[in-house]
């Protein structure tokens, strides 16, 4: 049973937004994602500074298998990368919601917050009933 | 969709299944990395029974293998296993096969699950002049399974309370286990030790639980085709459709010591001599990431501004911990140490050229 936060909002294509202030919000792969990919054995996050724009592809992480594309929940700048996941990429597979954060996005467009997907509306495509 | 008779022994180990030309296959039950571990400590199980096996009987068996392959049979003793290229007319390859010889008049032939219904008709038109020759698709009267790794020769002594430690690399035996006949060969894709088992159809699934329920203490697990695929890199060996093709001539690849210039005469002499003569001009290579990037099946490699070739295989390398890769290249630049790039994603990545094995089994 993958586990999906209740504080945070989603995506379509399984990642995770977690607002951090009023401009900033927090991104990451949610933990149905990484169950699904196995052992992440590598990932490419974009430049500091780099503007994303919502629905459109932002990182990239690599499975022993096949590289998948990741998808910005909303449009800004990126603000801040984590690190730590370029050099121990494992990390998003034990903590997708922690230690396996993305990115740091500053907002442009608060309406596209609202537009995410609710715990209730992610848990119903990625756990569809048996 | 074709399954093998283990399909539903996947489902229950709860294998993620792919399609695999035409067969649905475990990519893995556990981890890749947990896989491909297992089998360099400990052993892992494969079903690889989606790969072709043909059998070649009658009095010009042996001519005729020697004919359609570039390696020579006529040294082969009886009980022993060659592996080899079959070349086209152009010395493109058709397939790379293992050749079993029972005896000069009986030998068994396994070549890749893409080639399968390829192989035998080639096989058949190769036939037409050699009279008397029984040619049949055994794929689906004879199962075919592979436990490798180091522990593999103990747990085939477990599971039989019989020891087949005095087989030696490359070299069969028959069989007989509670009314089936089985084929043990000390062969694999893997770069352990290890073996591989044809049975009876009828007799694969018991045979398969055997095996995992008498070794399941000693860390033996089912091993899917992610696990297969990087072993098989890792050791060095080459895949077919990725490291080789039609298009490609084993004297352009890692397998050009299959090529045996001194037999009297093989389907694709003619020209892979006058390729020698001409010398090549690009070679497969292994090579290593400098850069942090994984390379895959297809980026292009670049020296300075100039394309010289692409990745045909690549992967991170559980054992290795470094990403690794084949690539065919312009010869010039296949030398051990040379410095390349790897198009990852539109963003050049700095490589080397490296010896194969990538990585070499301590057992």
């Amino acid at each position: 049973m993958s586990n999906i936060l209740n504080e945070l909002l989603y995506t379509k294509t399984h990642e995770w937004a977690r607002k951090i202030d009023k401009k900033v919000v927090a991104m990451g792969i949610t933990a149905h994602a990484q169950e699904q990919l196995r052992d992440i054995v590598f990932v490419e996050l974009p430049a500091l500074g780099k503007e994303l724009k919502a629905g459109a592809a932002c990182a990239v992480v690599e499975s022993v298998k096949a590289a998948y594309d990741i998808f910005a929940p909303v449009s800004g700048r990126v603000v801040k990368v984590n690190q730590k996941i370029q050099e121990k990429p494992q990390l998003v597979n034990e903590d997708p919601y922690g230690e396996g954060w993305f990115l740091h996005i500053e907002i442009t467009n608060p309406n596209e917050f609202g537009a995410l997907l609710s715990p209730a509306q992610y848990q119903a495509i990625s756990e569809p009933a048996p | 969709m074709k399954k093998t008779p283990l399909y539903d022994s996947h489902l229950k180990y709860h294998a993620k299944m792919v399609s695999f030309h035409d067969y649905t296959m475990p990519l893995q039950y556990d981890t890749i990395i947990n896989e491909h571990l297992c089998v360099r400590r400990n052993a892992g199980l494969f079903d690889i029974s989606h790969m072709g096996r043909f059998e070649i009987k009658g009095n010009k068996a042996l001519p005729f293998v020697q004919n359609i392959i570039t390696n020579d049979a006529s040294k082969l003793d009886d009980g022993q296993v060659q592996y080899t290229p079959i070349c086209n007319d152009q010395g493109g390859i058709l397939d790379d096969i293992l050749i079993y010889k029972r005896n000069k008049d009986h030998f068994l032939l396994v070549g890749n699950c893409a080639n399968q219904e390829k192989d035998f008709s080639w096989f058949q038109k190769q036939a037409v002049t050699y009279q008397g020759l029984e040619i049949r698709d055994v794929t689906d009267r004879v199962s075919l399974i592979a436990l490798q790794g180091p522990l593999s020769s103990r747990m085939l002594e477990n599971t039989f309370n019989r020891s087949f430690d005095f087989l030696n690399r490359f070299y069969f035996t028959d069989f007989a286990w509670n009314g089936a006949r089985i084929i043990i060969s000390r062969t694999g894709y893997t770069g352990e030790d290890g073996f591989e088992i044809f049975v009876d159809v009828q007799h694969l699934i018991k045979l398969w639980n055997l095996l995992l329920d008498k070794n399941n203490q000693d860390g033996l697990r089912p091993a899917g085709l992610g696990a297969r695929d990087t072993l098989r890199l890792e050791a060095g060996l080459l895949l077919y459709g990725n490291d080789m093709d039609e298009t490609i001539t084993p004297l352009e690849t890692t397998i050009d010591w299959t090529v045996k210039f001194d037999k009297d005469t093989f389907l694709g002499k003619a020209s892979l001599l006058q390729q020698k003569e001409k010398g090549i001009i690009r070679k497969l290579t292994g090579f290593e990431m400098i850069d942090r990037g994984i390379p895959r099946s297809g980026c292009p490699v670049v020296k300075g501004s100039e394309v010289i070739g692409r990745v045909t295989s690549g992967s991170f390398s559980p054992s290795t911990q470094k990403n690794i890769g084949f690539c065919l290249i312009t010869a010039a630049s296949a030398r051990v140490g040379e410095e390349l790039h790897i198009q990852i994603r539109n963003t050049h990545y700095l490589a080397r050229v490296v010896k194969i094995p990538f990585y070499k089994s301590k057992h």
